[in-house]
Order: structure tokens, then C-alpha cells, then sequence
């Protein structure tokens, strides 16, 4: 097993490397350890082209490590999992669906019984509070519900992990401040684990106990920062502010160094 | 106000002037060069009382409709297995490629060769005219399927049979009815070109049929009916799909 039988997930010098257009290999994460604990809520930001992208993937098993390895429950991931469930920013919807439909896509490929799955996604859509709009085709709903909507979808398998590729960046500042919201209080009640990439700072911090930030050429983890302040968090307060400074202080290095690195070439 | 005279008073006005500069322009040719549009509607009449013209449209839209049927039955599983397939596809593309751009004209000789005169040569030139577009937008809407809708589906731990019924299928739908769409076009102007070169029966056979004895009205009346009927096919066509979008959750 393991050595640290807490961890959640666990990486161990990954390394991904891509073949570009004109056949140079591009490192896109450079050996790479984490770990995250189970019911942990870690934020992963870094500018583009660090790899945030590509490291959830490989969490997510929608790729896999050119080397290294990727352990969930210290099992390697080799493939995309039901009980790991990733939340996308286009949102992944069934146009043809309404949002009961969507929602009971991941119970149907459970082959879970018709009562029963229906009973499940209609408590996951309560829990988004879009219990109003279940007979509604997702382009009837705005991008706020389209989240909750695939949100929704993924609580009602009742997955322990929740992998999130910007989920929230295609919404406007209001929308998106809300969501920040409810998806805490969600996470509070159900406690998955979350992995969140984004390249929102203030989102980093408002969500994340961790936040990592990642650095690009090659794409790796520059600094891991420990949020620690209860949720839900005061946006206006002092110690936010602190955070929030730390990070940006943090953020700017990594923009310098990239800028060397570009410049020295 | 302005939509009822836009979609209906104008273009009604339109079709009346181009009636009239036609009947006007008809007066300067001897009638059995350029009949004028009242000679046209008198021919119609006078096929239409002796029972000729519903007979050999009830023909024609009998062959178009089994044709075009055929086409779809053949282009859209084909379509669906050869989109999913990427191997198949890359190895059938090729002689796809060469044998589309043949027109289903050029088959006629083959074709009255193996099937004779008849049904058969004309059924078999609309279908070709059908199938290709059937087939290729069937294959181009499943290779177009969004990847992150395979995602979720892999996610969500769908096999590869609900995968392929509940998500490649109605992503590819919208993509197949303008196949569909599509080939009801190229099908129903290669009617007319199957009937002529083939058969005994049929609007196209009626139009040549009607030259053989000099009727230039009869001809033009002829064609008159097939551009109606295409677009009588068409209309319908159009509503069947509104139907079908508004089911699919796509904005009709």
C-alpha cells in the first residue's frame, strides 16, 4: 500500500511530455509529487501553459503520464472512473436532454433502476436549485444553470472525487461569485474531494484549503499555499487580503521567471 | 403587418411579374418554340383531364419515395459505422472519394444494361443521386460529435452501445437531417434524368414523351410540376424537421 495511507490522491514524479506540431517534445509537467487528502478542497492556478490542464487529466485518467504515477485510494488511474467525475467548463450537457435527462445520464450508465435514479437526480437537482427547471433543454437555461445543471449531474452518482477545469470562467463576475458560494456549501454538506483548476486567484483563495500554483516551461508546482480560514470566507476581510497578497506576490515571480525564460531564448 | 408582406405579398408579386414578362415575351416566338405561361396552364389542364399526369406523378413520387428510402436505410447505418470507425473510414474514403464525384447520369448505360428498361434504372439513378449525401454528412456528423460529450459519457462509465445509442446517435441527428435534406434535393433533380433516359412512365418520361410530338407546352408543363412538387417535397421536409428539432431540444 501507500505510505501515506491519508492521501486521497497521490502523484509521484509525473512527467508529460507532448510531441508538438513540428515533432519537438514539449515537457508539459515535469516530475511532479502531490498529495491530496480525502474531502480535501485543493484550487490549482498557475498562467497558461503551466500544465493545470493537463494535470487534471491525468488525475481524471483522461491521459495518462508519460511517466510516473497517478494513485487514487492507491490505485493507479488508467482510465476515466464513475466515482471521479469531472465537471467541465463548456459543461458537457445533452442538447437533446432536458436537465432531469442530463441528470440522469450518469445514473442510467450505472444502470441504475428507472425509480430510483430518478429519485436521486431530483434530489441532486434540489440540491443545485434548479428543482424549478427539470423539464427545460439546456439551451433554455443560462450558463449559471448549465453549471448546476452538469453539477448536479455528477452529485447524483455520488462521486468521492470532483475534478473542475475552470468551471466557472465562462460566467460573469456575479454568477460566478454566487456559484463559488453554493459549490461550498455543497462540497461542506457532501464532502467530495475537489480539485480545481482555475486561473482566477481570488477564486483560488476563496475556495481552496490549498492552492497550488503551478509555473510554466516546464509546467510544474512552484508553490503550495495553505488557505487557512474557515468557510465560508469573508471576501472583504483582512486576512483574505493577506492571502490574496501572498498569492499575487507568489503569481508575479512566476510571471517573471517565464518572462526571463522567453526573453533568454 | 410587415412579416405577412414580406413572406407572402412580395414574393407573390415577384412570380406575377415574371409570369407576365414571360407572356409577354412568349407573343414575339411561334408557340411550339416558347409556349407562353396560359399555352403551359391549358397543357396542364389537357393532361391533367385525360389522366395522364396524375398517373405518371403518382409514379414518379412512387420511385422517388422508394429510392430515396433506400438511400437512407443504406447511407445512414453505413454513415453511423464509418464515422465511429475511424480505421474503416480511412480505408473505404478513397474509392468513396472516386466514385462520388461520378455523376449518377453517367451510370445510365450500366444501369439500363443490368436492369432494363423500366422501374429499375431510374430508382437506381435517384438513389446514387441520394446516397452520397446521406452517407458523407452521416459521416462527417459522427466524426463531429464534440469530444467532451465522449468524455462525459466515458466518464460517467457508459458502455460502448449506450455511448453509441444514447449520445453518438442524437448528437449526430441534427447533422443527419441536413444530409437528409440534402439528398431529397439531389434526389428529386435526378429524377426527372432517370425517367428520361429510362423508363416508359414518370414526369421525366412525360417530358420527353411530349417533345417527341412537338408539344413544347406539354415540356414546359412538365417542368412546371416537377419544381412544384420539389417544393411541396421540401416544405413538408421543412416542417418534419422543425417537428424533430423541437423534440431534440435544438431551437427550431
Amino acid at each position: 500500500m501507500s505510505e501515506t495511507p491519508v492521501s486521497k490522491i497521490q502523484l509521484r514524479n509525473v512527467e508529460k511530455r507532448f510531441r508538438s506540431a513540428r515533432g519537438d517534445q514539449q515537457i508539459a509537467l515535469s516530475r511532479l509529487d502531490l498529495d491530496i487528502k480525502a474531502g480535501e478542497f485543493v484550487c490549482l492556478v498557475g498562467p497558461s501553459g503551466c500544465g493545470k490542464t493537463t494535470l487534471i487529466n491525468l488525475m481524471a485518467g483522461f491521459e495518462k503520464p508519460t511517466s510516473g504515477s497517478v494513485l487514487i485510494d492507491g490505485e493507479p488511474v488508467t482510465a476515466p472512473n464513475p466515482d471521479h467525475i469531472m465537471i467541465f467548463q463548456d459543461y458537457g450537457l445533452y442538447p437533446w436532454r432536458t436537465v432531469l435527462g442530463n441528470v440522469l445520464f450518469g445514473l442510467q450508465a450505472r444502470g441504475v433502476p428507472a425509480a430510483q435514479a430518478r429519485e436521486k437526480a431530483l434530489a441532486a437537482l434540489e440540491m443545485v436549485g434548479l428543482s424549478q427547471s427539470i423539464d427545460k433543454h439546456p439551451h433554455e437555461l443560462s450558463g449559471g444553470m448549465k453549471q448546476r445543471a452538469s453539477i448536479a449531474r455528477a452529485l447524483a452518482v455520488e462521486p468521492s472525487v470532483l475534478f473542475m477545469d475552470e468551471p466557472f470562467a465562462a460566467l460573469d463576475a456575479f454568477t460566478r461569485l454566487h456559484l463559488q458560494d453554493e459549490l461550498l456549501r455543497i462540497w461542506t454538506e457532501t464532502k467530495p474531494t475537489v480539485v480545481f483548476v482555475t486561473h482566477d486567484l481570488d477564486e483560488a483563495i476563496a475556495l481552496g484549503q490549498r492552492v497550488v500554483l503551478m509555473a510554466p516551461q516546464p509546467g510544474r508546482i512552484q508553490k503550495i499555499l495553505e488557505v487557512k480560514l474557515p468557510h465560508p470566507r469573508e471576501r472583504t476581510e483582512q486576512e483574505f487580503a493577506t492571502f490574496r497578497k501572498r498569492l499575487f506576490t507568489e503569481f508575479h515571480l512566476v510571471h517573471q521567471q517565464a518572462a526571463a525564460v522567453e526573453y533568454q531564448i | 403587418m410587415r412579416s405577412w408582406l414580406e413572406n407572402y405579398l412580395v414574393p407573390l408579386l415577384t412570380v406575377a411579374a415574371f409570369v407576365l414578362i414571360w407572356q409577354v415575351a412568349a407573343r414575339r416566338y411561334p408557340p411550339e418554340q416558347f409556349p407562353a405561361p396560359s399555352d403551359v396552364v391549358l397543357a396542364i389542364k389537357e393532361l391533367s383531364d385525360n389522366g395522364v399526369l396524375w398517373t405518371n406523378i403518382g409514379i414518379s413520387l412512387a420511385r422517388f419515395a422508394a429510392a430515396y428510402l433506400m438511400a437512407v436505410v443504406a447511407g445512414i447505418p453505413l454513415g453511423l459505422f464509418l464515422g465511429r470507425f475511424t480505421r474503416c473510414h480511412r480505408a473505404i474514403d478513397p474509392l468513396i472519394q472516386v466514385l462520388r464525384p461520378i455523376s449518377p447520369i453517367a451510370w445510365f448505360p450500366l444501369a439500363v444494361l443490368w436492369f432494363g428498361i423500366g422501374n429499375a434504372p431510374a430508382v437506381f439513378i435517384i438513389f446514387l443521386a441520394s446516397f452520397y449525401p446521406v452517407l458523407l454528412t452521416t459521416i462527417s456528423s459522427v466524426r463531429g460529435v464534440p469530444p467532451v460529450y465522449l468524455k462525459v459519457s466515458t466518464n460517467f462509465g457508459a458502455g460502448a452501445f449506450l455511448t453509441f445509442v444514447r449520445v453518438i446517435v442524437p448528437a449526430a441527428f441534427p447533422g443527419i437531417m441536413v444530409g437528409l435534406h440534402i439528398a431529397v434535393g439531389t434526389g428529386w433533380i435526378h429524377l426527372v434524368a432517370g425517367e428520361m433516359l429510362g423508363a416508359q412512365s414518370g414526369l421525366g418520361f412525360m417530358i420527353v414523351d411530349a417533345r417527341n410530338f412537338l408539344r413544347t407546352d406539354q415540356v414546359m408543363a412538365g417542368m412546371l410540376l416537377v419544381g412544384l412538387l420539389g417544393l411541396a417535397i421540401y416544405k413538408a421536409m421543412k416542417t418534419f424537421e422543425k417537428a424533430i428539432g423541437r423534440r431534440w431540444g435544438v431551437a427550431a
